[in-house]
């Protein structure tokens, strides 16, 4: 499996986000903090499942930097993302694996997975996407 | 405490300018807003101005006159120019000084905004993976908003349309040439469910205002729209803003809401007694949202008022009379200005071709990353 493309992201198994909820006052938080508010917070994995909240389609390649794909302007795939609700904790930004962007719907059952992102610098780190849980 | 008046303004066309810098565009908004008004650079006391990406406001100062003059530069994303103006309005309000200016101009480069996520106080992997994009979160705002409050493509649409019909009566926009909506709809998409006509481009221009107190206004012979209110607020847990990996699942106000509602109190005047507003249409589907933020009417209202006409001119609201940022482009540093400068155009009885019959209060409303908005109003 390669390496995460940060470390706190996912959980050692690889099966679920890392996320914070504050020692206080419960507040969930995503990604987990990694200044000196790291200590307010309890680390936990996130729910694997949600529904989608909402979504769009990026059509065009976005600008290097901060944008580190390996592909370019020709070869750029467009690409769905949204938010995905996990019930009782925090809606997470995500990239959305699928065929068909024009079948997502909100309020859709969505599952995490892992996927290796291609980088300009040729290695492929893994990150995270939701894709609708079937 | 001292009223605060607006008694010149002055503008830069926006738009491309590849002849002049962003710098040029700002000193000659001041200098048309010092004719405006009658007076000097020496009779200035405070400056405040921004620019996101053409340099620093204060390298105006040996073109302009080194006077002396205090002169802060602003830098508050998207609402550098509404805080430019809150700055002068303090300044005056305070009894402190009692004529300046507040400026605004900028010049960025083609496309989309491309910051850097550490900037912004985010992990890189958020950028890298292609997840901070201005317009993405446009998008994901307004596809919830019309799965809630049963918006249509037709009504973005529409919002364009005037935006153009808007834009090509104003001599200070960059878009003049009218579009109609099926045209919007079936151009390009870009980020779904918005399309290329959809959205404003960060172009150039330059904006100033003089304010005053209005002592010194009646001393110097001068009149203009009085500020009633003013108001900066930042986001809250459970807003949905701009670069946000995460958003709470209790959701909460948006910074537009709560500015407003400050402005509003300040003003002593309620949305019903708004005759022209100018708002925040970085994408139309933002005009459309903040129309209900900033209290002109309730969630979902719009598409009615829209295809009814009401925003536009001769309606019974109109919005964004100079074709907003769709038509006249999102100069950072100038945009919030420009607005004001529209609204006192409006309220002087002096948008050509364009007037509002007999505004006496006129709002205005500028958003920004990372979440941040900015009211005025503005009152004969």
């Amino acid at each position: 499996m390669p390496d995460p493309i940060a470390p706190n992201l996912l959980d050692p198994s690889g099966q679920y986000l890392v996320g914070g909820r504050h020692k206080r006052s419960g507040r969930f938080v995503f990604p987990f903090p990694s200044g000196p508010e790291a200590a307010e917070f309890d680390k936990l994995p996130l729910a694997a499942e949600g529904t989608l909240w909402s979504f769009t389609v990026q059509r065009f390649r976005p600008k290097s930097p901060p944008y580190s794909g390996a592909d370019d302007e020709r070869s750029f795939r467009p690409f769905a993302l949204g938010y995905v609700e996990l019930p009782g904790q925090i809606i997470v930004e995500t990239r959305i694996e699928t065929d068909d962007p024009s079948h997502l719907k909100i309020g859709m059952k969505m599952k995490l997975d892992t996927v290796p992102f291609a980088r300009a610098a040729g290695d492929a780190p893994l990150t995270y996407a939701f894709r609708p849980a079937a | 405490m001292s009223e605060v008046h607006i008694v010149g303004a002055g503008i830069h066309p926006f738009g491309r300018h590849d002849d002049k810098s962003g710098l040029d565009q700002g000193v000659i908004a001041v200098r048309e807003a010092l004719a405006d008004a009658g007076i000097e650079w020496k009779d200035i006391q405070f400056a405040f101005g921004g620019s996101s990406a053409a340099g620093n406001a204060d390298a105006m100062l040996p073109r302009l006159g080194l006077t002396g003059v205090q002169f802060i530069n602003v830098a508050n994303g998207c609402a550098t120019g509404g805080s430019a103006l809150l700055s002068g309005y303090w300044a005056i309000k305070s009894g402190e000084f009692d004529l300046g200016v507040v400026l605004g101009f900028d010049k960025h480069p083609r496309g989309a905004f491309n910051p850097e996520p550490e900037a912004w106080g985010l992990p890189k992997w958020y950028g890298e993976t292609g997840m901070m994009l201005t317009t993405q979160f446009f998008a994901m705002k307004i596809q919830r908003y019309m799965g809630l409050y049963g918006i249509t493509p037709m009504t973005l649409a529409r919002v364009a349309e005037k935006a153009f019909e808007n834009g090509a009566k104003a001599p200070h926009s960059w878009r003049k040439q009218p579009v109609d909506a099926e045209t919007i709809l079936n151009s390009q998409m870009v980020s779904d469910p918005l399309t290329k006509f959809m959205f404003c481009s960060p172009a150039e221009g330059g904006a100033a205002l003089i304010l005053a107190s209005g002592k010194k206004m009646r001393e110097l012979g001068l009149a203009g729209p009085r500020i009633r209110g003013a108001a900066v607020r930042t986001r809250v847990n459970g807003s949905f803003e701009v670069f946000s990996p995460s958003l709470d699942v209790q959701r909460g106000p948006s910074p537009t809401e709560i500015a407003s509602k400050a402005a509003y109190e300040m003003a002593g005047v309620s949305p019903q007694d708004i005759d022209v507003a100018q708002i925040q249409d970085t994408e139309s589907g933002a005009e459309i949202m903040h129309m209900a933020e900033n209290g002109l009417c309730k969630d979902g209202e719009q598409e009615k008022l829209i295809a009814d006409g009401a925003t536009r001119l001769g309606g019974k609201l109109p919005i964004n009379t100079d074709g907003g940022c769709l038509a006249c482009g999102e100069p950072i540093g100038a945009s919030g200005l420009r607005q004001i400068y529209e609204n006192v155009q409006q309220l002087r009885g002096r948008a050509h071709g364009r007037q509002v019959e007999k505004p006496r209060t006129a709002y205005s409303q500028v958003y920004g990353a990372p979440g941040l908005s900015a009211a005025a109003i503005l009152g004969t």
